[in-house]
């Protein structure tokens, strides 16, 4: 099979997805107890207020109608209006998605940088102190909770270095990641963790492959050996496993983002939780598991790209 | 030796917890609850070794008191996705047809969720606390058990015993109660001790933010939540349970890892 | 000599156990020769050549001498040795989808065989490598140079193996069971291809392999290994035309189209020997048809009559 084809027949997966999506989040709402509108008015809301709530929500007409809103009003990106801000839902998360994007990207892109050498440290080192030392760190790493390492660098980097703020985004792209650092290394750490086992495994695995001893007896030096024959192949092992974590990297962002007081969408969802906003909560559940899909998109077009076995 | 160690380790870490959890008088110095107006905010002392909160209760006393909400979140957040997962994985795998191809769709579908963001909206619609977040754990997490499961049970359907008991006319639920399931589930329950230590963060992390466990409950969680406006003058409201839940992870995770090379299970 | 072996020992080291996988090998490879190092599998033939070439693990323990041109390869540090290999000293591996990396273009794969050990400059090491295909008998050379493994056929795969490996013209080439992995009438022709190009390159070429038939047909000397010692080293053709271990003797009985015309096959009896647990006596004598008693408390000696060496006690009574 040609790869375009492989990549088109790809790309074409992504609209049943969402509309799987979208009917699953519409379910969701509908299957379980509970009624948004005596939830958001408490019980002694007058009949016409709880009527208006009702038309509001477009809660009155039949199910199949309600559906059928949704989906066209989710292919418009319109999702309604905010309870809490009155604004439409789209234009509030519109403002927020930028903060938690560039937060968890920049999370990510921290991990990796350290899980890479870290992992190669650990692999080449197997079972001596390097390697048991690291994998302690990121043992107790996987042990802590997100919000208690963003407590702890708060604590240290920011209240008492005053090395870094103490929450907020500031203005303007270099405050906005001067403001983010913090919050990504806190959800970098278990991440980093995660990566780093898994790339280790990865490369002990590789270097007892036949390829890596006919790289030595090709005479290559060992960086070259390291960074070209066993990197790759490590990494496409764990291509994967980074796309399938961008969903609990967006999860870590909810905590993250409450510790850091971070105008992002995890903090709104929160908040909006305690406002009984529905609409909000139900359109960034939809937002954050379409941006999942959209990870897992991007981690086959990155793997097709590091291995080219893939579609063929 | 290699398998033992993190076992040894992480049993007497849970041993520890789950005593105290049991009869925490042995271990509490103070009473949780009593206010000590003398030592608002105290730092850490002999008197109060991890210090006292804003009300003067002592802080270590506090988080061996929460020992028993944070273990029971630990067995329940697990034990419900368990029990769903392990029977949904149980009939697919062993009927597989339409239910099989039904599961796997849902299966897809339900990892592109991201599971936190999947729990906190079903605690939004059914509210929170505790038993809320029970449901929606067991929501979300059952796909996991019911995955490993089928997984198994394809592997065990093809085994010569349950040829054998067809054989002898047992049967379709005698073959998978009494046979399949106990050779399919080792994988399962390793992996479910692992995910303790998972449902101990979550369940931490839900009462940070207050969608879990609800004051007064004494949970990890909360304490550290209670803490955080004091962060930059008593740092140490929140050391003990933070500590508690890494040492709670590390039991739970090194006793999965320890059985899991122990039991030889591939993860 | 331009390689010389004395004394090779290679002790791999598990849990709680030693295998003794190479034990007291000696062995000689002339400028321009063809040498066959034959045994079964276990025999320790390919863990030879890879502790030749300083290829084995952490797990193994090597000990002895091994001469190239006058310098001892096992005591050298890594960065000369590392100069040596793929460059005076190629060598080739048995599974060439194994072997070449399943992620990288062929191309990439000899380019960077040129890098390590020329400063030829980009477009020279692209007519290098162009050339090298073409001596090894690939075709369309310009388009092979950017696909990928799997898109070779077997034959092409281990063609292109040979050509990573002679990148740097060497003067010896280790190969390690070039063959096995392939078709037979493929077979034939790669052991066509690197006999041609010893007599091109005027290279020295120390072949591993199971097959006497190879061996019958390319070596000039050959060396027959059985747990992990040499037991008879000799002319091919005088060790094949009259055997002078009980070793080999069984062995070319067991193989088809050799021998006397015509003559009953017959295979060896019993198991490989263990290696963790040596024997004070010979290793072949629980499976050999001619053994004495002494064979079994006393391990007979490597004797050397003119061109030829035997380890058995029965050499005169074959």
């Amino acid at each position: 099979m040609n790869r375009g084809a492989w990549l088109l027949g790809r790309l074409a997966q992504i609209v049943p997805s969402f509309l799987a999506i979208g009917l699953a989040v519409f379910v969701l709402a509908r299957l379980l107890p509970g009624d948004p509108v005596s939830a958001v008015l408490g019980d002694r809301a007058s009949d016409a207020t709880i009527a208006r709530l009702t038309a509001q929500l477009g809660l009155d007409r039949s199910i199949p109608v309600q559906l059928w809103g949704f989906l066209a009003g989710v292919m418009r990106g319109e999702f309604g209006e905010s309870i809490a801000y009155r604004v439409p839902v789209t234009r509030l998360i519109a403002e927020r998605l930028p903060a938690t994007l560039m937060l968890t990207g920049l999370a990510a892109l921290i991990a990796v940088v350290a899980a890479v050498p870290l992992a190669f440290i650990a692999a080449l080192r197997a079972d001596r102190w390097p390697d048991l030392l690291i994998r302690s760190v990121f043992q107790v790493g996987l042990s802590t909770p997100i919000f208690y390492v963003g407590l702890l660098l708060l604590t240290v980097f920011a209240a008492w270095l005053h090395l870094f703020p103490v929450g907020g985004y500031g203005e303007g792209l270099g405050e906005h990641l001067w403001h983010l650092f913090l919050p990504a290394c806190t959800l970098a750490f278990s991440f980093a963790a995660v990566l780093m086992r898994s790339l280790r495994g990865a490369i002990l695995q590789v270097l007892t492959a036949e390829f890596v001893d006919f790289a030595r007896a090709k005479g290559l030096r060992s960086q070259v050996i390291l960074g070209r024959h066993v990197l790759r192949n490590a990494l496409i092992a764990t291509v994967t496993l980074v796309g399938l974590h961008v969903g609990s990297l967006l999860g870590g962002a909810v905590i993250t983002e409450s510790v850091f007081a971070v105008p992002g969408v995890g903090r709104l969802m929160v908040e909006s939780i305690f406002a009984r906003d529905y609409p909000v909560i139900q359109a960034l559940t939809l937002v954050l598991a379409v941006l999942v899909s959209l990870a897992f998109l991007v981690t086959d077009i990155v793997q097709m790209w590091l291995d080219p076995r893939v579609g063929r | 030796m290699r398998a033992k160690l993190p076992l040894i380790a992480g049993c007497s870490l849970l041993s520890v917890m789950v005593t105290a959890a049991l009869v925490p008088g042995w271990f509490m110095p103070h009473d949780p609850l009593a206010f000590d107006f003398a030592a608002l905010l105290a730092p850490p002392s002999p008197e109060h070794i991890f210090g006292t909160d804003q009300f003067g209760r002592d802080i270590l006393s506090r988080t061996i008191a929460a020992a028993r909400i944070d273990l029971q979140i630990a067995v329940f957040a697990m034990g419900g996705p368990l029990i769903i997962g392990t029977l949904i994985g149980l009939l697919v795998g062993w009927f597989g047809g339409v239910a099989d191809a039904v599961f796997g769709r849902l299966a897809d579908l339900v990892i592109t969720f991201p599971f936190l963001v999947l729990v906190i909206a079903v605690v939004a619609i059914l509210g929170p606390g505790l038993i809320n977040m029970y449901i929606a754990v067991a929501c979300v997490g059952w796909v996991v058990y019911a995955r490993l499961m089928r997984g198994e049970v394809r592997v065990q359907k093809a085994a010569d015993y349950v040829a054998a008991g067809r054989v002898l006319g047992y049967s379709t639920s005698r073959i998978l109660f009494r046979h399949v399931l106990p050779n399919a589930i080792r994988p399962v329950l390793v992996y479910a001790v692992t995910d303790m230590a998972l449902a101990i963060l979550l369940g931490s992390s839900l009462g940070y933010v207050g969608l879990g466990a609800q004051p007064p409950e004494a949970e990890w969680g909360v304490l550290i939540a209670d803490g955080r406006n004091f962060f930059t003058t008593a740092p140490w409201i929140s050391l003990a349970p933070g500590v508690a839940i890494v040492l709670a992870g590390l039991g739970f995770s090194l006793t999965g890892d320890g059985l899991a090379a122990l039991l030889d299970v591939k993860r | 000599m331009s390689l010389s072996v004395r004394d090779l020992r290679v002790v791999f080291t598990a849990r709680d156990s030693k295998v003794f996988a190479v034990d007291g090998v000696d062995l000689d490879v002339a400028p321009g020769e063809v040498v066959g190092l034959v045994g079964e599998s276990g025999s320790g033939k390919s863990v030879t050549l890879r502790a030749i070439a300083r290829l084995l693990h952490a797990n193994a323990t090597v000990s002895g001498r091994v001469t190239w041109q006058g310098q001892d390869l096992l005591t050298m540090p890594e960065e000369p040795m590392r100069r040596i290999r793929g460059c005076q000293i190629g060598i080739v591996f048995q599974e060439p989808m194994a072997a070449l990396n399943p992620v990288l273009p062929i191309g990439l794969q000899i380019d960077e065989s040129l890098v390590a050990h020329t400063t030829l400059d980009k477009s020279a090491r692209r007519r290098r490598a162009l050339e090298l295909l073409d001596h090894v008998g690939i075709a369309a050379g310009a388009t092979r140079l950017g696909q990928y493994p799997h898109e070779f056929s077997g034959g092409m795969r281990q063609r292109a193996m040979i050509a990573i490996a002679l990148a740097s013209s060497p003067a010896l080439l280790l190969a390690d069971e070039p063959t096995t992995a392939l078709d037979v009438t493929i077979q034939d022709q790669i052991l066509r291809l690197l006999l041609r190009l010893k007599d091109e390159l005027g290279m020295a070429l120390l072949l591993v392999t199971h097959d006497l038939g190879v061996v019958a047909e390319t070596a000039e000397r050959v060396v027959v290994m059985y747990a992990g010692r040499v037991c008879e080293a000799g002319p091919t053709a005088k060790v094949f035309a009259h055997p002078r271990h009980a070793y080999t003797q069984a062995l070319l009985r067991a193989m088809p189209g050799t021998g006397a015309a015509q003559a009953k096959l017959i295979p060896i009896p019993g198991m490989a020997p263990r290696l963790d647990a040596p024997s004070p006596g010979c290793a072949f004598m629980p499976r050999c048809a001619v053994s004495e008693p002494l064979c079994a408390t006393t391990r007979p000696g490597l004797i050397v009559e003119g061109a030829r060496e035997m380890a058995c006690y029965a050499r005169d009574r074959l």
